[in-house]
């Protein structure tokens, strides 16, 4: 049997290396890999983005994004687990977050996904700055659910 | 005594610094530390109150003690993602 349950977790400061990523969930007793890319999107209702920037505090970002990644694997018996998180400047169409994850069957990896995508969101202490095509900016603070 | 908050995001440029010294009793909570930093400016006075605490690297509940802290940080919400 593999060893189950190995996550990798990074936060880089260049272009997400989606090739290096795609071994790290591969594994021979898994039956399903499952990937999000979540990327900088141009328009938000009649606002135009010129880019995003995102900005981290580092160590309890790891720290989290590590939480996060184990408590997946328990809850959702996944075999790998890769979240990879980029800061600094994200231009249009760039991928800001790469999430990986591989299980047995399938049902876990499409149903682990969207849970880490939105615990990520709601927990790890990374935040987006919106630049805008019109020169202004803005740092996005939700308000909690 | 004194102690110095890592700031971040609209904190940290509201604040035109990354981390901010207060001045805090001996005994306090992390309740008491945000109430502090929302004293620092009519911006920090409408941004504290969604935010949390994190002490060494991890959210404080408000009644968390800060004595021992090796690090505090002012956690805005969080964007990632």
């Amino acid at each position: 049997m593999s060893e189950q349950g190995v996550v990798y977790v990074e936060l880089v400061d260049e272009a997400i290396d989606v090739a290096r990523l795609m071994p790290m969930v591969a594994d021979p007793d898994v039956g399903s890999i499952g990937w999000f890319h979540g990327v900088t999107r141009r328009t938000t209702g009649t606002q135009v983005t010129r880019s995003l920037s995102y900005e981290a505090h580092r160590s309890m970002a790891c720290r989290e994004l590590s939480e996060l990644a184990a408590t997946a694997v328990k809850r959702f018996n996944l075999t790998r687990v890769v979240v990879v998180h980029r800061l600094g400047e994200v231009p249009i169409g760039e991928a800001s977050v790469v999430l990986g994850c591989s299980s047995p069957h399938r049902r876990d990896t499409f149903d682990a996904l969207p849970w880490i995508m939105d615990e990520l969101k709601r927990l790890v202490p990374i935040w987006k700055q919106e630049h805008f095509a019109d020169g202004s900016e803005q740092w996005i603070h939700p308000a909690p659910n | 005594m004194s102690k110095a908050v890592l700031l971040f995001a609209s904190a940290r440029d509201a604040l035109d610094c990354d981390r901010v010294e207060i001045e805090i009793a001996d005994d306090a909570t992390a309740a008491d530390v945000l109430e502090k930093l929302a004293t620092l400016s009519p911006f920090m006075a409408e941004l504290v109150p969604s935010c949390r605490l994190a002490i060494d690297d991890r959210y404080a509940e408000a009644s968390a003690s800060i004595a021992g802290a090796r690090e505090l940080a002012l956690i805005p919400p969080v964007s990632g993602g």
